[in-house]
């Protein structure tokens, strides 16, 4: 159990889509759906022709030219625009909880998973009600006191 | 045990929901609007909202705060702004005719490439102080719509209610240097 989360949590962070991305010789493609338009409201480089978008992608063009890896281009960027350049936040600082509380939810909930199924295999859950009585066809079991009523009624009549 | 597991997951549930509430109410708190908009409406002074960024023209970096006791035009531009481009002559020439008067042009570079920024002042001969905001941290403290934008401000810190959005000319340029200078 403890090892599947942990290769879990590994695979999620390792084979994300900037993990899969080659870092040594990146496109402008690839780069373009990670980064944003610095003018533009919620849209990435790829989604925006504004003119400071433009920009962004030739100065992209240039570095990559030049030969810099992935990290660096959005180093670069990160450092001339700020965080809010990135189309995904850092896996640093404050930001890293952007990453870490989902990972976090979903292991909190694998874990009240795990605790609720171990408790009903080792029958601790909720009593189960008595097993039907075929004799009854189906009907409610009678409560006890109308039970011993009827016992009563029925004790006149022998 | 189920008891306390269900008591746990309670608390811890309460806890998250309390955890965002009182993230909501930060982000509201802290989300301050700038005066400077309504300031420039309603025809009062407002103290220059202050910023401290980078140089383009050379190392080092530039403070409002630095530059009180002059009166400072603020020109909000970018590269890849057109306008921009047409304006800069007029700030140039402002900006050589009224140094020695204890007047100085900051030009602040918003949501640009530092290098594009640099080819600009280059090709258009500019001289002045030039600063970069890439981030548009101005934007907001100033209530920018758009560029360019000029803004001046007076010896004692506060903006003269006169703000010129769009491309600004030298009659603009001298009628607002003057108020500065006059208050």
């Amino acid at each position: 159990m403890r090892r599947a989360l942990a290769g879990f949590l590994l695979a999620f962070l390792v084979v994300s889509p900037s993990g899969l991305a080659s870092e040594s010789s990146p496109t402008l493609r690839e780069l373009e759906g990670e980064l944003m338009c610095p003018t533009c409201e919620g849209e990435t480089l790829v989604e925006s022709d504004a003119p400071a978008a433009e920009r962004v992608r030739q100065l992209i063009r240039r570095m990559i030219a030049g030969g810099a890896a992935k990290s660096e281009i959005k180093g670069e960027l990160e450092r001339q625009f700020g965080p809010q350049i990135l189309a995904a936040p850092p896996r640093r600082g404050f930001d890293a909880l952007a990453w870490l509380l989902p990972l976090g939810g979903m292991a909190a909930a694998a874990v009240v998973v795990g605790l609720l199924a171990w408790r009903w295999s080792r029958g601790g859950g909720e009593p189960r009600p008595p097993a039907a009585d075929p004799s009854r066809n189906g009907r409610p079991e009678p409560e006890p006191e109308l039970e011993r009523r009827l016992d009563e009624e029925l004790a006149r009549f022998d | 045990m189920a008891g306390r597991l269900r008591l746990t997951a309670q608390a811890l549930s309460i806890a998250l929901v309390a955890g965002l509430l009182g993230l909501l109410v930060w982000k509201i708190a802290t989300d301050e609007k700038s005066p400077v908009p309504q300031a420039m409406k309603a025809g009062k002074t407002v103290p220059a909202p202050g910023f401290s960024f980078e140089r383009l023209d050379r190392d080092g970096r530039l403070s409002l705060e630095s530059l009180r006791g002059k009166v400072v035009v603020i020109n909000f531009w970018a590269s890849w702004c057109g306008p921009c481009k047409e304006e800069a002559p007029a700030l140039e020439a402002a900006w050589r005719r009224h140094r020695n008067r204890g007047v100085v042009v900051v030009g602040v570079d918003v949501e640009d490439v530092a290098s594009d920024a640099r080819r600009f002042a280059r090709e258009n001969g500019l001289t002045y102080p030039l600063v970069h905001d890439g981030a548009g941290k101005t934007i907001e403290r100033y209530g920018l719509t758009g560029l360019p934008e000029t803004f001046f401000v007076r010896r004692d810190g506060k903006i003269v209610p006169k703000q010129v959005a769009g491309r600004i000319d030298e009659e603009e340029l001298e009628e607002g240097i003057r108020l500065a200078l006059s208050t």
